[in-house]
C-alpha cells in the first residue's frame, strides 16, 4: 500500500563509483581550468606591451619546446588536457545535476535560501552559459577565426582589437566574464572543500577569500583587454 | 519448571514471628486490595554479596553457539536498556527482533539524559569502590531496593565505561587525554562520567550504532514505528506457560502483526507520563508493561516516583511537556517567593529584599538551597499552595518560585555566571522568552523518573516465565528513590552485561515447542487488540484523548504527586474510576485503523495510564510511610521530614492484576539487608 | 495572536497531497510551535476533522524526531529544532506555510511525517566502531587528546533530524554523514575501519537517492546543532584517502 521502495543495503560499494568521486573529478578539472585561465590571462595582458610583443607571444606559444616538440606541440598538449578536463567537468556536471534533480522531485511550495551565495546557486546555469561561450569563443578566435569587423584574421593582435572595438562584442565578453567570476567565486572554495582541504573554520574562511581573489583576478584581468580596446586605450 | 505462581511464591513463616506492627499503619488500603502470598526471589544466589553475580553467571546454563540462530528474542524498546541488549544478543548470534515506537531506534528517551553516568572506576583515587557505589545506591534508594541487584549493578558499572569508550562515545576528557569525572547528585566522590550536558544522547548513539551494526550483520531486525499492544502468553502441550511473542501495530499502515519468539524482553522505559506533564517524551507510555501486568506480570512499587525540583514551570493550559534544568543551578541561585500574596503578580525586581521569603534558607539553615530533591520540591509546592507562587496563573494558581542569580552575578560577575550556566540560561530564555540575567528564573518541580516498574527476579525475569524486563521498566535497583546518574548505568548494565547472561539460562531449554498464529493464546491476544482499536474508533464521543490524559494528570499530580494523604488518595481513586468510565464511553478518536493515526495511538496509551494511575494510588495508600520519593503527609517527623517505617514496610509491594474491575492482589517481597545496615536520613 | 496556517495534508504515502488553509485564533506567544499545532488539532478534532499528523517525541531538542519546513526554512526561523521554536518568533496575523521535509529518500508517510529510515541504513553501513560487548579494553588504555575528543563530541551532537537534507537544494545528506565520519575518525578507536566506513556509508547514501553536495551551505545554516561544513571536507578527504588506498 505504500509507495516506499523496499530498502536494501548496497554491497561492495566502491569509492570510485561515488558521488564524491564525481565531485573530485569536477574539482580537479575545474582547477585545471583555473590554471589555464591564469596562463591565458597573462597572454592577453601582453596586449598592453604592444602589437609586436603580443604577436610574438602568440608565436612563441606555438614554437615553445621546438625541436623537442613539433610546431604548436605545447598548444596541442594544453588543448588535449583542456578537452579531457572539459569532458570530465561536463560529464560529472550532467551526472550530478541529474542526481540532484531526482533527489527532490516534489518541490517545496515555499523555500528560502539562508546561507547560499548567488554564485553557489548559479553554478549550473552559469556553467552552461560558460560552455556556450567557450564554444563560441573557440569558433571566434581559434577554429573559425571570424573577424566580425571584417578585418584580417591572421594577425592575432589586430583580430582582437578589431573584435573588441565593436560594442556588442565587448558586451558579450563582459557578460561571460561576469558568469566566469561568479563561477570561480564559488568554484574555487568548492574545489578546495571537495578536495578535503578545508577541515576547519579558518581554512574555510581562507578558501572563501581565495575564491573572491581568483574571481576578481581572472574576471578582472580578462576584462581589462576589451575595456581598454573599447575606450581606445589600446588600438 | 513449574507454573509461574508457585515458582515465585512460597510460604515464608518469618512473617509469623515478625514484631507486632501498629495496625493503623497498615490498614489504609485494606478495602482496595486482596492480600496475596509473599513473594521470594528464587534466583538470587546466596553467599558473600561480592560473589553472588559470579556465582550466578557460572551457574547459568550455556547455549551452544550453533543453536543460537534458532533461538529468537523479541526486545521491545531501543533505549539504553533495549538497544544494548539487542546489540549484545545479536553479537552472540541469537535471532533478535527489536521494536520501538519512534521512527528510529536512536530516538528513545534515554537520549534526553543530561547529567552523566556513574561507575566505580575510582579514577580520582578519592575512596570510591564497588562497595561504596553499592552503599550509596542502597542508601539513596532509602533502603527499599534489593541489595544483591544493587551490588551487581555497582560491580558491572566499570565494564560499561570500557565498552562505551571502545565504541567511540565521546566522554569528557582532561588535558592529558584521560577521562574526566565529576561528582553528581550530592555524593562525595567523583564517579560520574559525562559528555557535556548530553551524556544520554552519546551513550544511546553508541548503543544504537552497535545495534545497527547487527542489523547489517543480519542478526537483528528492527521494527521502528511499531507499537507493542499485547504480549502473548501461551501454554505448551505440557501446560507450561511462557511469554512467546507480542502483538504489535505497524503505526504507518495500521497492520496488526503477530511476532512470535522464544523469549520476550521489555525495555520499554518509564511511565512518568501518567502525570501528563513530565520531563518524559511525548510517547513514553506504560502500555507494554501494563499489558504484561494484565497477563500476569506483577507490578512492583508503582507509586515510587521521582520529582525533580528545577524544571521550567507550566506556562499555560497548552503545555505539552516540561523541561528539566540541571540541578547545579541551585549551587548559586537563591530560591524565594514574595512574602505577601499581593506581590505575586509584580515584577520581581521591584519587590524589595525585606518582602522576599527565601524559604529554604529560612527552614533549612544548614543546607539552604541545596536540600535534597524531594524536600526542595515539596517546599515549593507548599509556597504555591499557600498562594505565594509566581509566574502566569494557570487554572487560577501560580505555580512557580524564583531562582534568583542577582546575588551570584553581583558576587561573581556576569561573565563567571555565564561561563558556568550559559547554556542553561540560553535554554531557559528560548523557552520562556525571559532573560535570566535580568529577571529571576522561575522554576517548579516536575515528574522525572519512576522507580516502580514490573517486578523481576535476580535474572530480570518477571513473574511470567520467558518475559524479562530491563531498564526503567523494571523496579529492581533504585528502591524508593534514584540517585543521579544511575539510571543510565542501570540501563546499560542490564542490557550489555546482565540480561545476556541470565537470558541464556532460560534459552538453554529452548527452542520451545513451536506455536503458530492459530494457537488460542495468539488468537485471543490478537482479537483483544483488534477489539480495543475498534472500540476507540467507534465510540465517537465528544472529548479528545488529550483532554482525558490532561485530567488524569491533574488528578495524579494533585493527589499522588509530591505529597500524598489518605483522603487525597481515596478521592483520587474515585475520580480516576469515574474518568475511566467516561473515557470508554465518550472519547472521540477520528481517522481510521489502517493508517497512521496518532489519536488512536494515544487512546491506547491513556487507557492503560488510567488503570495504572489507580494502582499507583492504591500502592501509595497502602504504604503509610514516607520513603525516598514517596511522601505520606501522615508519616513525617515534627520538622516535616520523611519518616520511614521499616517494621511495617521494608518490602517490595508486588501487585498482581486481579481481573477487570477486580481488586489487585498484593504480594510482599521482604527486603533483607546482610551487607548494609538501615538508617534514617536527616537534613536539618 | 491570530494566524493563517497553510499546511500540507496527505492521507498516506501512496496518495498525492495538497496544501490546506486553517485559521487559528488565541495563540499564545509562550506556546511552542508544536503546542500551537496541538491546539489546532484539538480544534480540528472537535470539528470532526482528522487531526494533522506530525512527528515529535522529546520536545526538548534532542531526539531529532520533530522537523517541519516552516515558511521555507527547515525548523523555522531560529537555529533550533521545531519543538524548541516558540510562537514569539511570529507575529499576530502572520501566514505560516508548513510542509514536510521533502526528499525522495524521505518519503512522506502522512501529512507532515516522513520516513527517515535511510539515515539508519547509512549508519548500518559502517557508522560504528566494531567492538563486541565484553571485548573492550580498560577505558584508560585509550588516550584521546583533548582537542580530538572535543571535536569528536562537537560533531557527535547530530540528532539525525534530517534538516540538512531538507534544506539542501541537492537533497544531499553529506552533513549528516560527515558528522558521523568526523566523530569516529577523530578517535583512535575509529581508525581501523576508517576507509571502509566512508566508502560504504557514501555508497548507501548514493543508493538511497540523496544528491551530491555542491558545498552550498544551506545544510549547516539549517542544522539545529550547528554542525559545521568542516565535516563535509573531512568526509571528502576520507573518501579521497580511501580511493588512494584502493577501496
Ligand atoms: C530529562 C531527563 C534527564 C535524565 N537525566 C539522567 C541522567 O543524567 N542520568 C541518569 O542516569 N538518568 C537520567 N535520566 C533517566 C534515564 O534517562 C532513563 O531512566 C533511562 O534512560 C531509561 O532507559 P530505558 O532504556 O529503560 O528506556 P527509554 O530510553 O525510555 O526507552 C524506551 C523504549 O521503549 C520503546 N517503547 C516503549 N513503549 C513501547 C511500546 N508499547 N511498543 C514499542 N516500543 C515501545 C520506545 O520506543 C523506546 O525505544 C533522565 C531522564 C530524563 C527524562
Ligand atoms: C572556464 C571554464 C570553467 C572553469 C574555470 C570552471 C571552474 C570550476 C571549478 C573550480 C569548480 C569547482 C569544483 C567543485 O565544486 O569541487 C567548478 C564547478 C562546477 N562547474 Fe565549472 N568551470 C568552468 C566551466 C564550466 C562549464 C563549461 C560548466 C558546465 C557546462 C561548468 C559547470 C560546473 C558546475 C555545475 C560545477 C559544480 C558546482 C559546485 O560544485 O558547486 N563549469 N567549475
Ligand atoms: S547534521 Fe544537523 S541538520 Fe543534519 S541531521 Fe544532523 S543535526 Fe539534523
Ligand atoms: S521532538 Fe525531540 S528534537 Fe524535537
Amino acid at each position: 500500500m505504500t509507495s516506499v521502495a523496499t530498502p536494501t543495503l548496497v554491497k561492495g560499494a566502491r569509492a570510485a563509483r561515488s558521488t564524491i568521486a564525481l565531485k573530485l573529478l569536477m574539482a580537479v578539472s575545474g582547477l585545471v581550468f583555473i590554471g589555464y585561465l591564469l596562463l591565458h590571462m597573462y597572454g592577453n595582458l601582453k596586449v598592453f606591451a604592444g602589437h609586436d610583443a603580443f604577436n610574438e607571444y602568440a608565436h612563441h606559444l606555438r614554437t615553445f619546446g621546438e625541436p623537442m616538440l613539433p610546431y604548436t606541440g605545447l598548444l596541442w598538449i594544453i588543448r588535449l588536457v583542456l578537452i579531457v578536463a572539459l569532458v570530465a567537468h561536463v560529464a560529472s556536471f550532467v551526472a550530478l545535476a541529474a542526481r540532484a534533480s531526482k533527489a527532490r522531485t516534489q518541490k517545496y511550495a515555499v523555500k528560502k535560501n539562508i546561507a547560499s551565495t548567488l554564485s553557489s546557486r548559479t553554478m549550473r546555469w552559469g556553467g552552461v552559459a560558460l560552455f556556450i561561450f567557450v564554444v563560441w569563443h573557440l569558433i571566434h578566435f581559434t577554429i573559425g577565426k571570424v573577424n566580425p569587423a571584417g578585418g584580417p584574421t591572421n594577425d592575432p593582435y589586430n583580430l582582437m582589437v578589431d573584435s573588441f572595438s565593436l560594442w556588442w562584442m565587448t558586451v558579450i565578453y563582459l557578460l561571460a566574464l561576469v558568469a566566469l567570476g561568479l563561477h570561480l567565486h564559488h568554484g574555487t572554495w568548492s574545489a578546495l572543500q571537495t578536495l578535503g582541504l578545508t577541515g576547519n573554520a579558518r581554512a574555510r574562511a581562507r578558501a572563501k577569500r581565495l575564491g573572491v581573489v581568483i574571481a576578481v583576478l581572472i574576471a578582472g584581468g580578462f576584462a581589462l583587454v576589451p575595456l581598454s580596446v573599447l575606450f581606445g586605450l589600446v588600438d | 519448571m513449574t507454573d509461574s505462581h508457585s515458582e515465585f511464591s512460597s510460604d515464608v513463616d518469618s512473617h509469623a514471628d515478625a514484631p507486632t506492627i501498629d495496625p493503623d499503619l497498615i490498614d489504609d488500603a485494606v478495602d482496595y486490595f486482596i492480600p496475596g502470598e509473599p513473594l521470594v526471589d528464587t534466583k538470587a544466589p546466596s553467599g558473600p554479596i561480592a560473589d553472588r553475580w559470579s556465582t550466578r553467571k557460572f551457574e547459568a546454563k550455556l547455549v551452544n553457539p550453533a543453536n543460537r540462530r534458532k533461538l529468537s528474542i523479541i526486545i521491545v524498546g531501543t533505549g539504553l536498556a533495549g538497544a544494548s541488549a539487542a546489540a549484545t544478543l545479536g553479537e552472540a548470534g541469537y535471532n533478535v527482533k527489536s521494536f520501538c515506537y519512534q521512527d528510529s531506534p536512536r530516538r528513545a528517551h534515554s537520549i534526553a539524559a543530561q547529567g552523566g553516568i556513574n561507575a566505580a572506576k575510582n579514577y580520582k583515587e578519592d575512596g570510591d569502590s564497588v562497595h561504596r557505589l553499592f552503599y550509596d545506591t542502597v542508601k539513596g534508594g532509602d533502603y527499599r531496593s534489593r541489595e544483591s541487584n544493587v551490588y551487581r549493578l555497582a560491580e558491572v558499572s566499570t565494564n560499561i565505561i570500557d565498552q562505551c569508550v571502545a565504541q567511540g562515545v565521546p566522554f569528557a576528557r582532561e588535558y592529558g587525554g584521560l577521562l574526566d569525572n565529576r561528582s553528581f547528585g550530592g555524593v562525595q566522590v567523583s564517579r560520574t562520567f559525562y559528555a557535556r550536558g548530553q551524556t544520554g544522547q552519546q551513550l544511546l548513539i553508541g548503543a544504537y550504532q552497535a545495534l545497527e551494526r547487527q542489523v547489517a550483520a543480519g542478526t537483528v531486525t528492527t521494527y521502528a514505528r511499531h507499537e507493542m499492544l499485547e504480549v502473548i502468553v501461551a501454554d505448551d502441550s505440557s501446560g507450561q506457560r511462557r511469554a512467546r511473542g507480542i502483538i504489535a501495530r505497524d503505526m504507518v499502515t495500521g497492520e496488526v502483526q503477530t511476532h512470535l519468539a522464544d523469549v520476550v524482553v521489555l525495555a520499554s522505559g518509564g511511565y512518568g507520563n501518567v502525570f501528563y506533564l513530565s520531563t518524559n517524551a511525548m510517547g513514553c507510555n506504560v502500555t507494554a508493561a501494563w499489558r504484561a501486568h494484565r497477563k500476569g506480570a506483577y507490578m512492583a512499587n508503582p507509586c515510587y516516583t521521582q520529582i525533580h525540583p528545577t524544571c521550567i514551570p507550566v506556562s499555560g493550559s497548552h503545555q505539552s511537556k516540561l523541561t528539566l534544568m540541571s540541578e547545579s543551578l541551585r549551587n548559586d541561585g537563591r530560591i524565594w517567593v514574595p512574602k505577601r500574596k499581593e506581590d505575586c503578580a509584580k515584577d520581581p525586581r521591584e519587590i524589595p529584599e525585606e518582602d522576599r521569603d527565601y524559604y529554604l534558607e529560612r527552614i533549612y539553615p544548614s543546607f539552604g538551597n541545596l536540600v535534597p530533591r524531594d524536600i526542595a520540591s515539596r517546599a515549593a509546592k507548599y509556597q504555591c499552595d499557600d498562594g505565594r507562587g509566581v509566574g502566569p496563573e494557570v487554572d487560577g494558581v501560580r505555580r512557580g518560585v524564583y531562582l534568583d542569580f542577582a546575588d551570584a552575578i553581583a558576587r561573581l560577575g556576569r561573565d563567571a555566571v555565564e561561563a558556568k550556566y550559559g547554556n542553561l540560561f540560553d535554554m531557559y530564555a528560548r523557552i520562556t522568552g525571559e532573560d535570566p540575567y535580568e529577571v529571576p528564573m522561575r522554576i517548579y518541580p516536575a515528574v522525572h523518573y519512576v522507580m516502580g516498574g514490573l517486578w523481576v527476579d535476580y535474572d530480570l525475569q518477571s513473574t511470567i516465565p520467558g518475559l524479562f524486563v530491563t531498564g526503567e521498566a523494571n523496579f529492581s535497583d533504585h528502591g524508593a528513590n534514584r540517585l543521579g546518574a544511575s539510571a543510565l548505568m542501570q540501563g546499560l548494565a542490564d542490557g550489555y552485561f546482565v540480561l545476556p547472561h541470565t537470558i541464556r539460562d532460560y534459552l538453554a531449554d529452548g527452542p520451545f515447542e513451536k506455536i503458530d498464529e492459530s494457537h488460542p493464546a495468539v488468537v485471543e491476544a490478537r482479537t483483544s487488540v483488534e477489539e480495543r482499536i475498534n472500540h476507540f474508533l467507534t465510540v465517537n464521543g465528544t472529548r479528545s484523548v488529550d483532554s482525558y490524559h490532561r485530567e488524569l494528570g491533574n488528578i495524579m499530580w494533585e493527589y499522588c504527586g509530591m505529597e500524598r494523604t489518605e483522603d487525597g488518595l481515596k478521592k483520587a481513586i474515585d475520580l480516576i474510576r469515574t474518568l475511566k468510565d467516561d473515557f470508554y464511553r465518550n472519547v472521540k478518536v477520528l481517522g481510521t485503523a489502517d493508517s497512521l493515526n496518532q489519536s488512536l495511538e494515544k487512546a491506547g496509551r491513556v487507557a492503560d495510564f488510567l488503570e495504572l494511575g489507580e494502582l499507583m494510588c492504591i500502592d501509595a495508600l497502602n504504604r503509610r510511610e514516607s520513603c525516598g520519593g514517596h511522601f505520606r503527609a501522615e508519616s513525617q517527623t515534627e520538622d516535616g521530614e520523611a519518616l520511614r517505617h521499616d517494621d511495617a514496610f521494608a518490602y517490595v509491594a508486588a501487585w498482581e492484576w486481579g481481573g477487570e474491575g477486580e481488586k489487585p492482589i498484593l504480594h510482599k517481597e521482604d527486603l533483607v539487608y546482610t551487607a548494609i545496615e538501615m538508617k534514617q536520613r536527616s537534613y536539618k | 495572536m491570530k494566524l493563517t496556517l497553510k499546511i500540507w495534508r496527505q492521507p498516506n504515502a501512496a496518495s498525492t497531497g495538497a496544501m490546506h488553509t486553517y485559521e487559528l485564533d488565541g495563540v499564545s506567544p509562550d506556546m511552542s510551535f508544536l503546542e500551537m499545532l496541538d491546539v489546532l488539532n484539538e480544534d480540528l478534532n472537535a470539528k470532526g476533522e482528522e487531526p494533522i499528523a506530525f512527528d515529535s517525541d522529546c520536545r526538548e531538542g534532542i531526539c531529532g524526531m520533530c522537523g517541519l519546513m516552516i515558511n521555507g526554512q527547515a525548523h523555522g526561523p531560529e537555529v533550533t529544532t521545531t519543538c524548541q521554536l516558540h510562537m514569539r518568533s511570529f507575529e499576530d496575523g502572520d501566514e505560516i506555510v508548513i510542509e514536510p521535509w521533502r526528499a525522495d529518500a524521505f518519503p512522506v508517510l502522512k501529512d507532515l511525517c516522513v520516513d527517515r529510515g535511510a539515515f539508519d541504513r547509512i549508519i548500518q553501513q559502517g557508522g560504528y566502531i566494531s567492538v563486541n560487548t565484553g571485548s573492550a579494553p580498560e577505558a584508560h588504555s585509550i588516550q584521546v587528546p583533548k582537542d580530538a575528543a572535543d571535536r569528536a563530541f562537537d560533531v557527535a551532537t547530530c540528532i539525525g533530524c534530517g534538516a540538512c537534507v531538507a534544506a539542501c537544494p541537492n537533497g544531499s545528506a553529506s552533513l549528516f554523514m560527515g558528522a558521523k565520519i568526523t566523530h569516529l575518525g577523530e578517535l583512535p578507536q575509529g581508525q581501523a575501519e576508517r576507509d571502509s566506513r566512508v566508502v560504504n556509508m557514501v555508497g548507501q547514501h548514493d543508493h538511497e537517492g540523496f544528491g551530491g553536495c555542491t558545498n552550498i551551505g544551506e545544510c549547516t545554516a539549517a542544522c539545529p546543532k550547528e554542525i559545521p561544513l568542516d565535516v563535509i571536507s573531512q568526509l571528502n578527504r576520507d573518501l579521497r584517502t580511501a580511493l588512494r588506498h584502493g577501496h
